[in-house]
C-alpha cells in the first residue's frame, strides 16, 4: 500500500477556484490531480447534443491553469466526464482545446482520451440479450427506445480510468465516468484501502463542498491502508465531522450507500474524527464487491420546441389569468387541428404563468394575486417548422384576447420581437439502466497521443 | 404549529440523478430535529407531492440532525413537463408544510 493523495481544484471545471488555494495544493505534492468536468444535473440537452455546458472560454482559461499546474507538479491531470455529458464529441472538443493550449504553453505531452460513447444498436442487441436492467423509477423502454437515442453513454468506474491512467499518460480526458471514479482509481491502484478510496471520492467530487468555505473550490484527500484525511486547501475552509458526513447526502437517494461499477460502498459504519479544526480523518467505510455492471444514460428527442413570452400587467387579467390562458389554449389548439392537421394527440401547448405556478405547476398551494403574470407559452410539435408554426397560431391571442366579448380589445406586453423564439429539440433522458459486463473494459475505448512540444 | 422553514436550518431539494428527487432537512438542534422528525409524516409529504408513499426513502439521521427524503421526481429531469432542472425549488414545498 502506497499512501495516495489527490488534489481536486474544483468541484467541477468551468465553475472557478481560489488559486492561492490550488497553488496551496500544488505545493502538498500530490500524486495526481482530478477535476470532474461534467454532470446529468443541468439536464439532458447536453448529452442529447453532445455538447458542453461551460462556455468554451471560461474551459480554456481554466484548463490552461490546471494544464500549468500539472506541469509544475509532474503528475498526471485526469478530467472526468469531459464538456458536461461526457460523449465522444465533448472529449474530443477538450482533446482540440489541450492540444492547442500544449503548443501555446510548449508543453510535449501525453494525453490519453477514454471514450464512454455507445452505439445505439449495440445497446439495443444487449438490451434484448437481457443484458440491461432497469433502475427504481426507470422509464420503460425497448430497442427501439435505446436505437432512437442521439447519445449513449456508459459511466466508467475506477477499472477503466486506471487503465487509462496505466498509458502512462500526463493528462487523461475521460468521457463519461461516475463522478467519483477519477478520485478512487489511484488510490485502489495503489493499495490503498477500498472503502476509503470509494468514501473519500464521494467526498471530494464537488471539491470543497464538503468544507465551511464551499466555494474555495480546492480540497486535498489523502488515502491510506485504513482510511482517508480532508484537507482543504484555502485557508478559511474548514472541514468538520458534520461538513463531510453531511456530504454523503448531497445528490445521493441514500446516504449510507453508493453504487459503483463493480460493487457498492456502504458507509453505514464509519466514523468521522476531527484531526484538528480543519481537517477530517474518516475510517470504518466498507467496499462490498458485486456483479459488474456500468450504468447507462441516453439522450433521444421528444420534440421540438417554440416559445414566447407575454406580460400581463392589467388586474383584471392578472386576476383572472388562468381562465384566461386556458381560453387562449383552447383556441390555439382548435385552430392548430383546423389549420395545421395536426392530430390532437402530436401536439402541446402549454402556458405557465410566472408569478402564480410556473415553477411548482399542480404543487402550488393558492396564493395572493401578484402585480402582473409572466404568461411563458411553449409550444411543442413533431418538428421545428411544426412548431414555429403552432407559436406564431398562438400570437394574435396572447395579444389581444378579451376576457369577455363586449369590452374593448386589450394589448398585452411583449418584450421581443420576433414574439417567438426557436428552442430546437426537446431532448429526454431515457435510460436509467445499468449494463452487465464480463470485461469491464469491453465498451470502452482509449486512445493515446503524443500533443505539443516542450 | 410552525413552518418547518422556520426551525429548520436548511431545507434542500437537489436532483438525485435525472429520475429521483432527493430533499435534506438540516436542523440547527436535537430538540428540532425530533420535532420534524415526529411531526412530519411521510404519509403528508406524499400527498404534497402527490405521490406514492411506498416509493419513499426516508433517513432520520439522529447524529446529523437531518431529516432526507427521496422520492421519484414529480417529472424526469428536462421532460416536457418538468418545471425545474435541478430540482432546486421543490425544496419550498416542505418549508411551508406546518409541525406541532
Amino acid at each position: 500500500m502506497q499512501e495516495t493523495r489527490v488534489l481536486i481544484p474544483t468541484g467541477a471545471l468551468g465553475l472557478g477556484y481560489d488559486r492561492a488555494a490550488l497553488a496551496r495544493g500544488i505545493a502538498a505534492k500530490p500524486h495526481i490531480i482530478a477535476v470532474d468536468g461534467g454532470s446529468t444535473d443541468s439536464g439532458p440537452a447536453y448529452l442529447g447534443r453532445a455538447a458542453s455546458k461551460y462556455s468554451r472560454a471560461t474551459t480554456r482559461a481554466e484548463w490552461r491553469d490546471l494544464m500549468q499546474a500539472r506541469a509544475e507538479a509532474g503528475v498526471p491531470l485526469i478530467i472526468g466526464t469531459a464538456g458536461t455529458c461526457g460523449a465522444d464529441a465533448t472529449v474530443d472538443w477538450l482533446f482540440d482545446i489541450t492540444r492547442d493550449l500544449a503548443a501555446e504553453l510548449g508543453q510535449k505531452l501525453t494525453v490519453t482520451r477514454l471514450y464512454s460513447g455507445q452505439n445505439p444498436a449495440e445497446i439495443a442487441a444487449a438490451f434484448d440479450a437481457g443484458r440491461i436492467t432497469d433502475l427504481p423509477a426507470a422509464p420503460g423502454i425497448d430497442a427501439d427506445t435505446i436505437r432512437a437515442c442521439s447519445n449513449i453513454v456508459a459511466l466508467a468506474g475506477a477499472e477503466q480510468v486506471a487503465a487509462a491512467l496505466a498509458t502512462g499518460a500526463d493528462i487523461v480526458i475521460a468521457g463519461r465516468t461516475t463522478d467519483t471514479a477519477i478520485i478512487a482509481a489511484l488510490p485502489i491502484a495503489r493499495g490503498c484501502h477500498g472503502g476509503a478510496a470509494w468514501h473519500g471520492a464521494k467526498i471530494g467530487e464537488c471539491g470543497a463542498l464538503a468544507t465551511t468555505h464551499p466555494a474555495s473550490g480546492t480540497i486535498l484527500i489523502t488515502f491510506d491502508g485504513t482510511g482517508f484525511t480532508v484537507d482543504p486547501m484555502a485557508p478559511s475552509a474548514r472541514a468538520t465531522p458534520y461538513t463531510v458526513s453531511a456530504h454523503m447526502l448531497y445528490e445521493n437517494s441514500d446516504p449510507f450507500l453508493l453504487y459503483e461499477p463493480g460493487g457498492v460502498l456502504d458507509v453505514t459504519d464509519a466514523t468521522y474524527a476531527a484531526l484538528d479544526d480543519r481537517r477530517v480523518r474518516v475510517e470504518g467505510s466498507v467496499w462490498r464487491p458485486g456483479p459488474y455492471t456500468v450504468k447507462l444514460e441516453g439522450a433521444r428527442i421528444a420534440g421540438y420546441q417554440t416559445v414566447s413570452l407575454t406580460l400581463l400587467r392589467d388586474r383584471r387579467y392578472v386576476a383572472n389569468a388562468t381562465g384566461w390562458a386556458a381560453e387562449v389554449a383552447a383556441r390555439a389548439r382548435a385552430d392548430v387541428g383546423a389549420r395545421m392537421g395536426l392530430a390532437a394527440d402530436a401536439f402541446e401547448i402549454e402556458l405557465r404563468l410566472i408569478g402564480r405556478d410556473a415553477t411548482l405547476g399542480p404543487l402550488e398551494p393558492p396564493g395572493p394575486v401578484p402585480a402582473e403574470i409572466g404568461v411563458l407559452a411553449i409550444a411543442t410539435a413533431p418538428s421545428e417548422a411544426e412548431a414555429a408554426e403552432i407559436g406564431k397560431i398562438l400570437n394574435p391571442y396572447l395579444l389581444h384576447h378579451a376576457l369577455t366579448e363586449d369590452e374593448p380589445m386589450p394589448t398585452f406586453a411583449f418584450p421581443f420581437s420576433p414574439a417567438e423564439m426557436s428552442r430546437g429539440a426537446l431532448y429526454e433522458f431515457c435510460l436509467h439502466h445499468v449494463m452487465a459486463l464480463d470485461d469491464p473494459m469491453a465498451p470502452f475505448r482509449i486512445v493515446t497521443d503524443e500533443v505539443g512540444h516542450g | 404549529m410552525v413552518e418547518i422553514g422556520q426551525i429548520a436550518a436548511k431545507v434542500r431539494s437537489k436532483n438525485a440523478g435525472p429520475f429521483w428527487l432527493t430533499i435534506d432537512i438540516f436542523c440547527r438542534n436535537r430538540v428540532d430535529f425530533e420535532r420534524i422528525s415526529t411531526g412530519l409524516e411521510t404519509d403528508r409529504i406524499a400527498a404534497r407531492f402527490r405521490a406514492d408513499p411506498a416509493l419513499i426513502k426516508r433517513f432520520d439521521i439522529a447524529e446529523l440532525n437531518v431529516v432526507k427524503l427521496s422520492l421519484p421526481r414529480p417529472a424526469v429531469q428536462g421532460t416536457r413537463p418538468d418545471r425545474d432542472m435541478h430540482g432546486a425549488a421543490w425544496a419550498v414545498l416542505v418549508e411551508e408544510m406546518e409541525v406541532d
